[in-house]
């Protein structure tokens, strides 16, 4: 998802920037009815909230009191005590599997001293206060959810803590310095008791101290300890929400004809078919995402929707734009490679030439698809002046104002309610909104055609598949000079990819030097090698996005196996080759290597006949992880049996949830390497619609699994993502292990590497 | 106008007789916990059951549902059924879930599998594989799945 390598103390700058340049920033807040509005969301919980939302509070002047606190530092839009003592943390950012929505909560909820069997938990909006408190802007990427909000949910915790314990000494007369709390109470002298409950009203009368001191780590008891995730029951019963399952009154559903080329144009439409099907309310020509259009049948669900569609008669006019075809697009890469591109690292090469030992290696990496399971949706509900949408959106505040350009409103006048979403991987953080634009265009245009209904605009898996937005195609070249001994003298590297922020609003503080530093992230360190890399970034008529560990998805591959092939021709052992290049320099990639090692039996255990093992290890959003796997070729295919993964995030606020993170992005690493876990293009059309067709793991394809925490209580790093990068190389290094030739492609084909 | 029988109740539907039980059930019932995923059988999102058989709701007309009876999320895991019961407390015993779209079909699958199980008899790995395996979960939570199916069959043995 969005990378690590923005410069935090620049992109809130940069952002507002481009941002006031094409709309006009929130300064007249008096204008808008923000009060009656939250109210008529039916949002702000002031009747039972011992902290009314923030907004709330600025338009009663309750907190007006000179505080030089921030919206995301004050604790009125964040905790919410009911009088039963439930506490309610809102969380800012998007749940999409990654577990915030129980890690954040529980981060909060330490300092809080609550009791955790009360404590709940909900989504944000596009508000100030649920900005990312790095970044500046709403965000939910990069694994920088707990990285980014330790120290602010921590402070929000000890802030109502604070304010509750003043409110209990007023309320007894007695010097707050003689209380104390214990799990959702505040204990006083001569055993008196309060509930969080009890007190919470008059605590949010209270000022907000500016300044709190924090627990000491070793006294933590909710941080670090296992813990459930708060929605598992409601996931568990199907009473969980998502964006898809909102329902307002007299709602209707809107299905789109997208081109088969993106960026195409409509020849002619005939919808005389698609009127004519029972349920179907309007049929709207609409503008889509890179200049394309579309067709939207909007009817009263999405069956009668989807049979319109169905029954539209469209000619495309493709004529103006670019028609990709993959093998021709490999082959302009290939010939792109042979020749340098943008420098990122320089070395001396002149000891290529006369290196004892020589390696030349072409990698291929395909588009791929994020293909969450809830398909892509929005509903948008317009009014006179304002608008509401109700989205699973990684970036909420880009989302709103996106919609309020399509719509003509200003940001302030768009809430964006960000709901549970069914994963995203990335696919939810669009700089074009491109969703959500849409949505917004057939909303206005249902309007117009006399439809004041709420919308809810829905993809089919289909138009998920084949509608973009994938992780960009990549090929890596690379010659290597190296000694007997495995010593690196040059390497010559070039890589051939898509720039992912290239005209995008990421484009200034992401591409330096004609280099997008999401392409080749993960290259090279932490290995002190004598590298020169070079990048070409081609244009080419393929939306590309960020996908699960960014750049991470190719470069640790390409690293990881030929780093494994030099010790392997070198006959090394990879872990100790590995090792040794670390040095002492890199005491996190090597503790979790060994973690790894020590817990998989590598080089004790004797492996069943025709398996072999795999090492890999990589950092990725300031975590490293490390796979020792086994596998075999059965069948022809490769296998993956076991995998035992060596973590090091520094502190797991929950280590059920970083074991989870492992997990997953280990089986999304897993599907970029089976068969058919490729997106192709032919005649500018994708060639893949669905599961059928765009293979991802299943249950059958999942190895036995262990995860292992190098323990630390060092401030939490990334978790979401780097799980993914190691897996996949580790997998090709053991099937490289048995067949004696490298896999250098994904997915993986051993056409040219049978058993030896 | 269709008649249906969903978790014990009758419904009759105004829909076009080829909608598949999906859309009736997410649009015109309002029962949401059945998910959309493929429309085409791929992932098993949308997983109900048939007169006790897991089926594919996305593309299983109404008119097949004529007589039968649907049992969806909401009533296997409310707890008036024993097998649901120990798949829904199995799965949060596991916490299972991340992202969570998918588990609901992933539970009706695991429920129906389970029902068919001869009493006493505990399912072997491989069989847990095969029953699941129409189900896919993008968050990669398979092997809790794994653990969850396993837990739950003790529980009921």
């Amino acid at each position: 998802m969005l990378p690590t390598h923005i410069d935090s103390t620049e992109l809130p700058r940069i952002l507002q920037r481009l941002m006031a340049a094409s709309q006009s920033q929130p300064e007249d807040t008096a204008a808008l009815p923000r009060r009656s509005f939250l109210k008529l969301a039916g949002v702000g919980g002031l009747a039972l909230g011992a902290f009314p939302h923030m907004a709330m509070a600025q338009a009663t002047g309750r907190q007006a009191a000179a505080s030089t606190l921030k919206p995301t530092q004050q604790p009125s839009a964040f905790v919410e005590i009911a009088p039963n003592g439930e506490v309610t943390v809102t969380h800012n950012r998007l749940e999409f599997g990654q577990g915030v929505q129980t890690g954040l909560p529980m981060i909060l909820a330490e300092e809080l001293d609550a009791d955790w069997s009360l404590v709940r938990s909900k989504s944000g909006t596009n508000d100030p206060a649920y900005h990312d408190p790095v970044f500046g802007m709403h965000l939910t990427g990069g694994s920088n959810s707990i990285k980014n909000s330790f120290t602010q949910y921590r402070e929000l915790g000890a802030r109502a803590r604070a304010m509750l314990l003043s409110a209990a000494a007023a309320r007894w007369k007695v010097d707050v310095a003689t209380l104390r709390t214990q799990a959702g109470t505040v204990l006083g002298p001569n055993g008196r008791k309060l509930g969080y409950g009890e007190l919470a009203e008059a605590a949010m009368a209270l000022p907000v101290p500016e300044k709190v001191s924090l627990k000491d780590p070793k006294d933590f008891k909710l941080i670090g300890r296992p813990t459930t995730r708060l929605d598992a029951r409601a996931k568990s019963s199907g009473r969980q929400d998502y964006g898809i399952d909102v329902k307002h009154a007299g709602q209707l559903t809107a299905v789109v004809a997208h081109p088969p080329v993106f960026g195409a144009r409509l020849a002619s439409v005939d919808d005389s078919a698609a009127r004519a099907v029972k349920g179907v309310k309007a049929v709207l020509r609409v503008p889509l995402d890179r200049g394309a259009e579309g067709v939207a049948v909007v009817a009263d669900g999405y069956w009668p929707a989807k049979l319109g569609r169905d029954a539209l008669k469209l000619q495309w006019d493709t004529a103006a734009a670019e028609k990709v075809d993959s093998g021709r697009q490999l082959a302009q890469y290939r010939e792109l490679a042979k020749q340098p591109g943008a420098r990122k690292f320089d070395a001396d090469m002149a000891p290529l030439a006369k290196a004892p030992r020589q390696l030349e290696a072409e990698f291929v990496f395909p588009y791929l698809a994020h293909a969450p399971m809830e398909p892509l949706n929005c509903t948008v509900q317009l009014w006179g002046d304002r608008a509401e949408l109700w989205v699973g959106t990684q970036c909420a505040g880009l989302d709103g104002a996106a919609a309020a350009r399509a719509l003509g409103l200003k940001p302030e006048q768009v809430r964006v309610n960000v709901q549970m979403a069914g994963g995203g991987f990335g696919r939810r953080f669009v700089s074009t909104s491109d969703v959500i634009v849409e949505a917004c265009e057939i909303a206005k245009a249902a309007r117009a055609a006399g439809l004041n209904a709420p919308v809810r605009l829905l993809w089919s898996r289909e138009d998920d598949i084949k509608g973009g937005y994938y992780r960009p195609m990549h090929l890596h070249r690379a010659r290597i000079g190296f000694d007997e001994r495995g010593k690196v003298l040059a390497w010559d590297h070039v890589i051939v990819g898509q720039s992912i922020t290239a005209g995008s609003v990421f484009e200034p503080f992401q591409v330096k030097n004609g280099i997008d530093a999401t392409a080749t992230e993960g290259m090279r360190d932490p290995y002190p090698l004598p590298m020169r890399l070079t990048v070409h970034h081609p244009k080419v008529n393929v939306p590309v996005l960020w996908w699960r560990s960014v750049g991470s998805t190719h470069t640790a591959f390409v690293m990881e196996t030929l780093l494994d092939e030099i010790a392997r021709s070198t006959k090394q052992d990879p872990v100790a080759y590995r090792m040794q290049l670390f040095g002492d320099k890199h005491p996190r990639h090597r503790a979790a290597l060994q973690l790894a090692v020590d817990r998989s039996g590598y080089g004790k255990k004797q492996l069943p006949a025709g398996r072999a093992w795999g090492v890999a290890v990589h950092e990725s959003f300031e975590s490293v992880v490390a796979y020792v796997v086994e596998a075999s070729v059965t069948d022809g295919q490769p296998v993956l049996h076991r995998a035992t993964a060596g973590v090091h995030c520094n502190l797991a606020v929950n280590p059920r949830s970083v074991e989870a993170q492992v997990q997953g992005a280990a089986v999304m690493g897993l599907s970029m390497c089976l068969p058919g876990g490729a997106i192709t293009l032919k005649d500018g059309e994708v060639q893949q619609g669905n599961f059928g067709d765009f293979t991802v793991a299943r249950i059958t394809d999942m190895p036995e699994f262990a995860v292992h925490i190098v323990p630390s209580a060092e401030p939490p790093k990334g978790i979401g993502e780097p799980g993914l990068p190691p897996l996949a190389p580790a997998f090709a290094n053991a099937i490289a292990q048995l067949t004696g030739k490298p896999l250098r492609q994904l997915p993986f084909d051993l056409a040219d590497t049978k058993p030896a | 106008m269709s008649a249906l029988n969903v978790n014990g109740r009758d419904h009759t539907v105004d829909a076009d007789p080829g909608t598949p039980i999906l859309w009736a059930l997410r649009d015109t019932l309002g029962m949401t916990g059945t998910k959309f995923g493929c429309g085409a059988a791929l992932c098993g999102a949308c997983t109900v059951h048939l007169d006790g058989q897991a089926i594919r709701s996305c593309i299983t007309p109404i008119s097949a549902a004529e007589g039968k009876k649907i049992v969806t999320i909401e009533a296997a895991t409310d707890g008036s059924d024993p097998v649901g019961a120990a798949v829904h407390t199995a799965w949060v015993k596991h916490d299972v879930a991340q992202c969570g779209y998918c588990q609901s079909g992933q539970i009706m699958s695991a429920t129906a599998f389970l029902k068919l199980q001869p009493k006493g008899k505990q399912p072997t790995a491989a069989e847990i594989d095969a029953a699941m395996a129409g189900n896919i979960c993008r968050c990669g939570t398979y092997a809790r799945i794994r653990a969850a199916v396993a837990d739950a069959a003790k529980t009921l043995a």
